[in-house]
């Protein structure tokens, strides 16, 4: 499929897909939305011309939003993991409902040691990180520099923009390059029973994190 | 899972195992389903494989006939050759059956063509 898809074409793509059944609050599952997905997917490959004929990583996948949206954004081969055997059920109907074939799934800890035997071995990793607001504080930059070993060019992750000038301090500790590419609104529907208001607008930022000689 | 995927995984992290690789595949059930060519995405891919093992992959699942033992130079140039690579990496899949560390023998099963990598805590190095 090709590159220059439409951000409508793509975000009407991502509105078809199945979301969590029953989403696990220890895990923080929460859906990427079609819109954030379609405009941050959009984003690295029109800006970045790192989706198209690359080699991609969707880690934490969920139901699978961000790699099957890479796929239809012409990816070379798609791998996408997750911990969870439930989301990834819905991620396989997901795939067999797009008929996209490019795509492979592993049930894994994204955060355990490498499984992987090389490192730097995907183009690009894709991304949208627990949180880390429950209880499981930092787990946020544990996937960002999981990611990081597991990419040779850059990860695209979505993080709050409260946690931005954190993040900058982070990559800078660890030595590696970064920038906001895009804000993003996350409207968050009330998931889970704590959640007092029907939603919650939360501001997101597209990172761009990358390795100083790429 | 894809042989592309299997030439990356390794059961390394398990407790006195030193390289995990290459995993042994015992496939049950192999489907073959149809994936958009595209040759300069392969010229990229095929210089980080593990060849050999991508060979000895195949034909322990049936589907190595005609699958060169070795890259040769100017791969990029020979169309048969990346087409029979394409089928192999990209378009055959296991869909049932197990992974088996080289070293500690652990399986790792393979259902509905997702292997399941996790291990125990114990497991773990």
């Amino acid at each position: 499929m090709s590159a220059v898809m439409k951000l409508k074409t793509l975000q009407g793509h991502l509105q078809e897909l199945k979301g969590f059944a029953e989403p696990k609050i220890k895990l923080e599952q929460y859906e990427t939305p079609p819109h954030i997905a379609a405009v941050a997917l959009y984003t690295i490959q029109t800006q970045f011309d790192a989706l198209d004929g690359k080699l991609v990583l969707d880690a934490g996948c969920g139901p699978g939003t961000l790699g099957l949206g890479a796929a239809i954004m012409g990816a070379g081969a798609v791998t996408a993991m997750d911990i969870d055997e439930d989301a990834l059920e819905i991620f396989q109907e997901n795939v067999n409902d797009m008929e996209i074939t490019n795509i492979d799934a592993l049930q894994c800890d994204f955060l355990s040691p490498d499984i992987f035997r090389l490192e730097n071995y995907f183009d690009t990793v894709l991304m949208n990180p627990p949180f880390g607001t429950k209880n499981n504080s930092g787990i946020d930059m544990k996937f960002l520099q999981a990611a990081l070993r597991l990419c040779s060019d850059s990860v695209y992750s979505l993080h709050k923009s409260s946690t931005r000038s954190h993040i900058q301090k982070k990559i800078k500790e660890w030595g590696v390059k970064g920038s906001v590419v895009a804000e993003l609104r996350y409207d968050l529907p009330a998931t889970y029973k704590f959640h007092k208001q029907q939603s919650r607008d939360i501001a997101v930022d597209l990172w761009r994190v990358y390795h100083p000689q790429s | 899972m894809k042989l592309i995927t299997h030439n990356m995984l390794t059961s390394k992290c398990i407790k006195g195992v030193l390289t995990g690789y290459p995993l042994a595949i015992n496939a049950t059930d192999v489907k073959v389903t149809e994936v958009d060519y595209n040759p300069d995405f392969l010229s990229r891919v095929i210089p980080k494989l593990d060849w050999e093992v991508l060979w000895t992959a195949a034909n322990s699942i049936g589907h190595g006939e005609g699958l060169p033992k070795a890259v040769e130079p100017k791969f990029e140039e020979n169309e048969e050759f990346l087409k029979k690579a394409h089928k192999v990496l990209l378009e055959v899949e296991v869909e049932e059956g197990y992974l088996t560390c080289p070293e500690s023998g652990r399986q790792f099963p393979i259902s509905k063509g997702i292997p399941n990598m996790l291990l125990t805590e114990a497991e773990v190095q």
